[in-house]
């Protein structure tokens, strides 16, 4: 394997993924469909939650993994971004808008207390108030009542859209209608909560009790958190090993270093310094798939020159077809991406690699001269210079930006000039403060598989994470059309159609689809890495 | 003697809130919100945000947050981190890893160091004294990051004799390879310094006069010539000392070691101010208290120094 070629590696990689996709399907279906030691604890990597873990407080990967494991919501995801029913029983609509769900009956948490509806309700109610701070509160915004809750000075806590109708069944009434709220459920900010949590939420963070495959059974900080099978737990992700033992680990070069030795068995975060060589490190045992993030470059529309009008379009397509992104993605990630051709992501149910209007994503130096020469008969811009922002506590942040600035520079011929940050949390600064004074380095990692995910609460009118102030009334209706709908399947293609209005409008310039490059050790089989870029710890057995 | 090292102490007060005082300015300057990182780039409700910059008084002017934090400080009360656990908890985990660590590393560069500083110095000119100094050239032109990424990779990873990474428990054997890696470049200092330093001594009157009294060959080392050498040398060791411990971080990195460095540079990345403060907090203390131990030492080392 030592001497092979990277390519053929890939493709071995490729075929393994897919065999073992297989396997995960058939864990679904009962009984471990790959044999091998199922009272092996394995270990994997992590970083050190930011918070304590209570679901709508956790909203970094760290704490995430491990709250995907100890806790479950009313669905969760298979490996593919399905939606797979755990606590529902059914999840009802008629109009997109009024929801009735039942859960399964007879459910318990790890500790033996019951799982009822008002587990659900309590919680939501808990992550949405204002009040309690927590950072996944904008996840509830869409419930009736939210903006209650959320006022300065809040008379009220509960949210009216939330009703217990008895012990299983509960009912949510939307303020608008959105055919993609049950596929959010999965999330970890609807995870429902024991009736103790809400005495000493912060004690709780510290040491959770939830209804997932597994409970935490202890957490040294900075030093690994320990997961056991939880008993209680009686849904689809069945716990095929004796545990988890996430290991805290600062940098992924020593987690890379643990793992090529054995001592560390799944890794999902191969360190940028090895992607060169870490298949050929580790052979059958190292993967590369897509999953659903991505990266974009905004040049927001209060920039001038690059207004919302025809001339900022024209220089946006122009800045966009200027962009040689297989060569960055081959050059700095060793092949390790796959060049965007629409807003989302391909793992996505309803993702369409072939959009009209597509082609201002590809390569065409030509195209590019010729439109930004027609920006110019509009208004000069002439040799005014251009920025691009990015930070530099980011790995492989640098790398790229810069390569594109020189793309951008030598195919049009304009002055272009990549901008550092010191630090994530300066650049994020002046982005929300829509204070940027140049183009700026974006990306979306997906809460849940659907297409909105990365439509709406980046380029809606004032959305959350709309860096930005795009704004188009096309779009915007398109978005609620889309969630009118009366299946997701449906809603996508409606989301599809808005994203042929981007394509023309480019509020962010997307660049390529985030893959997972991950490995596992000589001890451990049946690692597959799901939707989301994570590996499906639960499925992992011993050899 | 007494006085003095009290009126040492006196001195402390001062520095200490000195020091707190720049670190916490400091920490507060660097451009950047610590509530838009924690953020993350996901989207942030604006009341959610006032509470959370309300929890940890980031809505209040300069000279509030830092009168808030001195008089938490008088009950002990050293603050919470983003992550909702106590700061003192933070610093009594870290601080006992780091301390270990920096022990380790200090007893391979002062151990060793000195050693090899005294053969060579008197064996000046000889092919040991050259390949000594050639070698402790090349530790000190090498990055500590890439010694340590050497030395990891072969031993931990090929040849296996001990694990790539520090478990959490960070025992003192395991300690063993990162202090090294720590000490290495301290240790090439040291052994130059006492190498010069006895080169200048050996040929000292107090040395000929020892050596015509007949004294052997060993004691006229260790007690007239090396005793004699080993003020610069604790000069410097006691500088060193802080440095290890605030300066372990990229060595900490490599082999995961939970330690001091790496609780610092994520406080500094995320703005958390209590953290960063209390961490430098200490390290002045430390600062201050191993210079005392060095003026200490010299009186020890040389009779004609007094402190009244």
């Amino acid at each position: 394997m030592r001497n092979s070629h990277a390519s053929k590696a890939l493709a071995l990689s490729a075929a393994l993924a897919l065999t073992l996709t297989a396997c995960g399907g058939g864990n679904e279906a009962g009984g471990n469909g790959g044999g091998g030691d199922t009272n092996k604890v394995i270990t994997a990597n992590t970083t050190e939650p930011q918070h304590g873990l209570l679901p709508a407080n956790t909203n970094e990967v760290g704490g995430g993994r491990v709250m995907d494991m100890i806790f479950t919501g009313l669905v969760s995801y298979d490996a593919k971004g399905k939606v797979v029913n755990e606590l529902a029983e059914s999840i009802e609509t008629e109009d997109s808008q009024n929801y009735t769900i039942k859960i399964k009956a007879d459910q318990k948490f790890s500790d033996g207390s019951p799982i009822t509806s008002s587990s659900f309700v309590d919680a939501w109610n808990f992550g949405a108030a204002a009040k309690n701070a927590q950072l996944n509160s904008y996840f509830f915004e869409s419930i009736k009542g939210f903006d209650e809750v959320q006022a300065k000075d809040a008379k009220t806590d509960v949210m009216e859209g939330l009703k217990v109708v008895d012990e299983t069944t509960f009912t949510v009434e939307l303020s608008q209608p959105e055919s993609d709220f049950p596929q959010r459920l999965g999330y970890t900010a609807f995870y429902p909560l024991p009736e103790a949590a809400f005495e000493d939420p912060d004690a709780f963070g510290q040491n959770p009790v939830g209804n997932g495959p597994y409970k935490l059974t202890e957490w040294n900080h900075d030093v690994n958190l320990m997961l056991e099978p939880n008993e209680n737990y009686d849904g689809p992700r069945e716990a095929q090993n004796g545990g988890i033992n996430f290991k805290v680990y600062q940098s992924t070069e020593a987690a890379y270093q643990d793992l090529v030795s054995d001592n560390l068995d799944v890794l999902d975060q191969v360190p940028p310094m090895n992607l060169a060589q870490y298949q050929d490190d580790l052979g059958d045992r190292s993967v590369n798939s897509p999953y659903a993030g991505n990266a974009t470059i905004t040049i927001p529309s209060y920039l001038d020159h690059f207004k919302q009008d025809e001339e900022g379009n024209l220089r946006r397509q122009a800045i966009s077809m200027s962009i040689d992104r297989q060569q960055i993605i081959d050059k700095i990630y060793y092949g390790g991406k796959v060049i965007a051709k629409d807003f989302t992501a391909p793992v996505l149910e309803g993702y369409n690699d072939a959009l009209p209007g597509a082609e201002v994503l590809t390569y065409n130096p030509e195209e590019a001269k010729k439109r930004w020469a027609e920006a110019e008969k509009i208004s000069k811009f002439g040799d005014s210079e251009l920025t691009i922002g990015y930070n530099v506590d980011g790995a492989g942040n640098k790398e790229y930006v810069e390569a594109v600035v020189n793309q951008v520079k030598n195919n049009l011929g304009i002055n272009v000039a990549p901008k550092p940050y010191t630090s994530f949390k300066e650049l994020r600064n002046e982005v929300t403060k829509y204070k940027m004074t140049g183009a700026f380095r974006t990306g979306w990692q997906a809460d849940y598989p659907s297409l909105y995910n990365f439509l709406g609460p980046l380029f809606g009118t004032d959305a959350g994470s709309n860096d930005g102030k795009y704004s188009s009334e096309e779009f915007d209706k398109a978005l609620s059309e889309g969630l009118a709908a009366k299946t997701p399947q449906e809603g996508a293609e409606v989301f599809n159609k808005a994203q042929e209005i981007l394509m023309k409008d480019l509020p962010a310039i997307p660049l390529w689809y985030q893959a997972v490059q991950g490995g596992w050790s000589n001890n451990v089989e049946n690692v597959t890495f799901g939707w989301n870029g994570v590996p499906l710890y639960q499925e992992i057995t011993g050899k | 003697m007494i006085s003095f090292v009290l009126k040492r102490f006196l001195q402390l007060i001062p520095v200490f809130i000195g020091a707190t005082l720049l670190v916490y300015f400091l920490v507060f300057a660097t451009p950047g919100d610590p509530i838009a990182a924690l953020s993350g780039g996901k989207p942030m409700s604006p009341a959610v945000e006032d509470a959370l910059r309300a929890q940890y008084n980031l809505d209040k002017p300069f000279w509030v947050q830092y009168g808030l934090y001195l008089k938490n400080l008088f009950t002990f009360d050293l603050g919470m981190s983003f992550s909702g656990q106590e700061v003192k908890d933070l610093l009594a985990r870290a601080f006992p890893v780091t301390a270990r660590l920096a022990v380790i590393a200090m007893a391979i560069e002062a151990v060793f160091g000195i050693i090899f500083g005294v053969i060579a110095g008197m064996r000046k000119g000889k092919i040991f004294d050259s390949t000594v100094l050639v070698l402790s050239l090349l530790v000190i032109a090498v990055p500590t990051f890439v010694l340590g990424f050497v030395l990891q990779v072969v031993v931990g990873v090929q040849l296996g004799w001990a694990k790539p990474t520090v478990s959490g428990q960070a025992t003192w054997g395991e300690l063993i390879l990162p202090g090294l890696v720590l000490g290495l470049v301290s240790f090439a200092y040291v052994l130059r310094l006492t190498r010069t330093s006895v080169i200048e001594n050996k040929t000292a009157d107090y040395v000929r006069t020892a050596t015509a009294k007949g004294l052997s060959r060993p004691r006229v080392i260790t007690v007239h010539i090396l005793r004699n050498s080993l003020i610069p040398v604790v000069t410097y060791l006691g500088a060193d000392l802080g440095a290890l411990m605030g300066g372990a971080i990229v060595t900490e990195g490599i082999f995961n070691v939970p330690g001091i460095g790496n609780l610092l540079f994520k406080a500094i990345r995320f703005g958390e101010t209590p953290t960063v403060v209390a961490i430098v907090g200490v390290l002045v203390i430390i600062f201050v208290v191993a210079n005392l131990v060095v003026d200490m030492l010299y009186a020890l080392l040389d009779p004609r120094i007094r402190y009244a």
